[in-house]
């Protein structure tokens, strides 16, 4: 036992150590943990713990009406605020709802703790009411979980179960509590551990400094260079040492679709997001470029397109936390395995040791003045709407000037989430919540959900589609409950747009299954679970009921705006080309 | 190629299925398994053999360090190594066979371990190919069983997988 270890014990035993009861201990271990928000539903297996939690003041129950939602909301308030979301539910059904949130959190590395009870002991593994074997079941989408055996485990699981969901590549943790462990009549001594140390788990840290010296060497000799950034930024808090470094280059920046708001939307530098429907610009650029600078992103397909075609001139640096995915599907050149964030703080100050400032300007400036030119020949543009009809991107564009810029904004998925990545502009890392890895439908309202509860002040818009919309719309019930008066911008196609846009491109215009025949009013539903609801067809009105669902700052309104039917997304890179193949309007490409 | 891969893994509940399900979830194939604690009963060893290009074998030991419970991971066929496995086989052995078959034991330094009228049981250790070339000798017999242990390997000189 080294000193401090002594002087933890010494400091510890003087406390007086209370007995608690395994449910009571969790809920305490919880507020100790600094948890503000418990996102969930009740069930048998977990009756002491919300007895324990009924009984106490400091953590607070949100309960919604799908646990699924329950998965989605803690992964917004993680998204949206850094810190550790937490989940609460029953065995069973409960737990297995909660498989796609934990999915969808995995994919993009959120932190996340998901409690789920769990029959009693002694009965499990003999077909109990209400049993599954959740740590079976989330074994492949979990960065860990923990089964506890004994109530005296409680304190240091959750302890260890924080540490690991937010530590290193964050992930979420499952805890699957058993009733018995929670049962009120049995006490033991409660103690908080101060910390944790696992042999088995240490997070990388700040970055070997040779590596980086040899990054920048390759850095200050590239003629052609691009970063491109992705969530690893924005998760590792590392926005404003990404932006002064771009700076101090000049070199442009394209953000993956987890990575938009890490670098300003509005800076000039910025050449938009990269991928399969990036801005024909950043593909251009990343295609062209002799070194490419990865910093927090994992090469995925949806980015590449064709590894084998991809970016050939390119030397790669890859700056990521988690060495696997290092030369997973595209080997790097220079690896720097290290948090993003201290990797990023060595490089601005070896930088700034050599006194570099915008190197090389001339053959820099003759790469910007190429990549204005892309930006000339593409830029977004759509054709206009037909007079009388609405394009789902001027939808978008007229939100980003009636808030300003200046809302959060979460999206679901499909053809709303590319819309309303490319027409909004973020800012701020934070600003833009969506589900990038796994591409789940439904998370638009849960997570617009969990970002207002984290910041009641910001306005908070919800750009989804039909689709999506009814895949959790029971929440919207939750909404009133908590009084979270987010805005719901529902780009009402009639259709699963990006279903058919596929089906469009790929099978002859045959619309097997992607068209949705039999849809609510969605104004009489909003209103029938108490809140306002907006039709807007007439493309005149589009942006004043906009701004007058934006004043309402404390009603939900449900905005279901109805807009052309037949549009696609483009940019859309041509699969199985390189990342400078791509449709750029129905009948045009590169 | 082939590849002996040796991992240092908590003795915990689930950590084996943990590290099996790794394998099925991406796709790698596992040729051979053994898992055993070891002399310190907190530590479990698990050896396996796989095949792989560099690229996959690289991103086998990354993934396999991913996980939390697993302490270290080597893998063995990147240096001079010893490997073993056990294999036990029963056979049909009467008549003449029966000394045909204790010869061949011999020769490939095997043991008897249990004899019946019309049986025998062999014990045999050493690398997979002289367990394949024991099995390949005996061919002309009626080989009723064969239970193996899977590889098991260690670093040759004064390496160690410990922690």
């Amino acid at each position: 036992m080294d000193t401090s270890d002594k002087q933890t014990a010494s400091r510890s035993s003087d406390k007086k150590t209370e007995l608690l009861s395994g449910g009571d201990m969790l809920i305490r271990a919880l507020a100790d943990e600094g948890v503000e928000y418990v996102f969930g539903y009740p069930g048998g297996a977990v009756l002491h713990i919300y007895d324990a939690m009924f009984r106490q003041d400091k953590v607070q129950h949100i309960l919604v009406r799908h646990e699924q939602a329950a998965g989605h909301m803690a992964d917004a308030y993680s998204r949206s605020t850094g810190k550790t979301g937490v989940v609460l539910v029953t065995s069973g059904p409960g737990a297995t709802n909660t498989v796609t949130p934990i999915a969808t959190a995995y994919m993009d590395s959120i932190p996340m703790v998901v409690i789920s009870g769990q029959v009693p002991s002694h009965l499990i593994g003999e077909d109990a009411f209400q049993e599954t074997d959740m740590i079976g079941v989330s074994r492949p989408i979990v960065k860990h979980s923990f089964q506890v055996r004994h109530a005296s485990e409680i304190p240091g699981i959750v302890k260890k179960a924080f540490y690991i969901a937010a530590s290193g590549r964050p992930g979420p943790v499952v805890i699957d509590i058993p009733k018995n462990v929670t049962n009120p009549a049995e006490k033991f001594p409660y103690e908080y551990p101060e910390k944790v140390k696992m042999r088995s788990y240490l997070p990388p840290g700040r970055g070997h400094a040779g590596q980086i010296r040899k990054a920048i060497d390759e850095l200050l000799v590239a003629k052609r260079p691009v970063i491109y950034s992705g969530g690893g930024v924005v998760q590792g808090n590392a926005s404003h040492h990404l932006t002064e470094l771009a700076h101090l280059l000049n070199y442009p920046v394209t953000n993956t679709l987890m990575g938009l708001g890490a670098f300003p939307g509005t800076d000039p530098q910025f050449v938009g997001m990269l991928g399969m429907h990036g801005t024909y610009e950043a593909n251009m650029v990343m295609h062209h470029a002799d070194l490419i600078l990865c910093i927090g992103a994992r090469f995925d397909d949806r980015v590449t397109n064709n590894p084998a075609k991809f970016c050939p001139d390119a030397k790669i640096i890859h700056i990521d936390i988690d060495p696997a995915t290092i030369s997973k599907t595209i080997m790097a050149h220079i690896p720097i395995v290290g948090a993003v964030e201290p990797v990023l703080a060595e490089m601005l100050t070896q930088l700034k040791q050599l006194g570099v400032s915008k190197p090389n300007p001339t053959e820099i400036g003759n790469w910007w003045a190429q990549i204005n030119e892309w930006r000339k020949r593409h830029g977004l543009r759509y054709e206009p709407a037909a007079p009388g009809e609405m394009k789902p991107q001027q939808v978008v564009e007229a939100l980003y000037r009636v808030t300003d810029g200046k809302a959060i904004i979460t999206s679901d998925v499909g053809q709303h989430q590319m819309f309303a990545a490319l027409y909004y502009k973020y800012d701020e890392p934070r600003q833009w919540i969506n589900s990038g890895g796994l591409g789940t439908m439904g998370v638009g309202l849960p997570y617009a959900m969990g970002c207002k509860l984290a910041f009641p002040e910001r306005d908070v818009v919800c750009i989804t589609g039909e689709g999506s919309i009814q895949m959790n719309i029971q929440e919207l019930s939750t909404c009133l409950q908590y009084n979270l008066p987010v805005k719901i911008l529902c780009l009402n196609n009639r259709s699963l747009g990006m279903v058919k846009q596929w089906q469009d491109m790929q099978y002859e215009g045959r619309h097997s299954s992607s068209y949705m025949e039999s849809l609510p009013d969605f104004v009489k539903l909003v209103e029938a679970y108490g809140h306002i609801g907006m039709k807007i067809t007439d493309p005149s009105q589009l942006e004043s009921k906009l701004a007058e669902a934006m004043a309402m700052k404390d009603r939900l309104v449900y905005l279901d705006v109805y807009v052309d039917p037949k549009e696609h997304v483009y940019p859309m890179q041509i699969a199985q080309q390189s990342m400078r193949d791509m449709w750029l309007k129905k009948g045009e490409r590169t | 190629m082939r590849h002996i891969i040796s991992v240092l893994v908590e003795n915990e509940a689930g950590a084996l299925s943990r590290l099996v399900g790794l394998f099925s979830q991406r796709n790698y194939n596992i040729e051979t398994l053994n898992v055993a604690p070891t002399e310190d009963v907190t530590l479990s060893r698990l050896t396996l053999t796989t095949y792989g290009d560099e690229h996959k074998i690289e991103q086998i030991t990354k993934q396999l360090n991913k996980l939390i419970e697993v302490v270290k991971v080597v893998d063995l066929s990147e240096g001079s190594h010893i490997e073993r496995e056990l294999m036990l086989i029963k056979l049909k052995a009467v008549g003449a066979a029966r000394a045909e078959i204790k010869r061949t034991a011999d020769i490939f330094r095997a043991q008897v371990v249990d004899v019946t009228a019309t049986t025998y049981t062999i014990q045999i250790a050493g690398a997979t190919d002289k367990l394949d070339g024991f099995i390949e000798a005996l061919s002309e017999n009626t080989i009723l069983e064969v239970v193996r242990s899977g590889v098991l390997g260690v670093a040759r000189g004064e390496k160690v997988l410990s922690i």
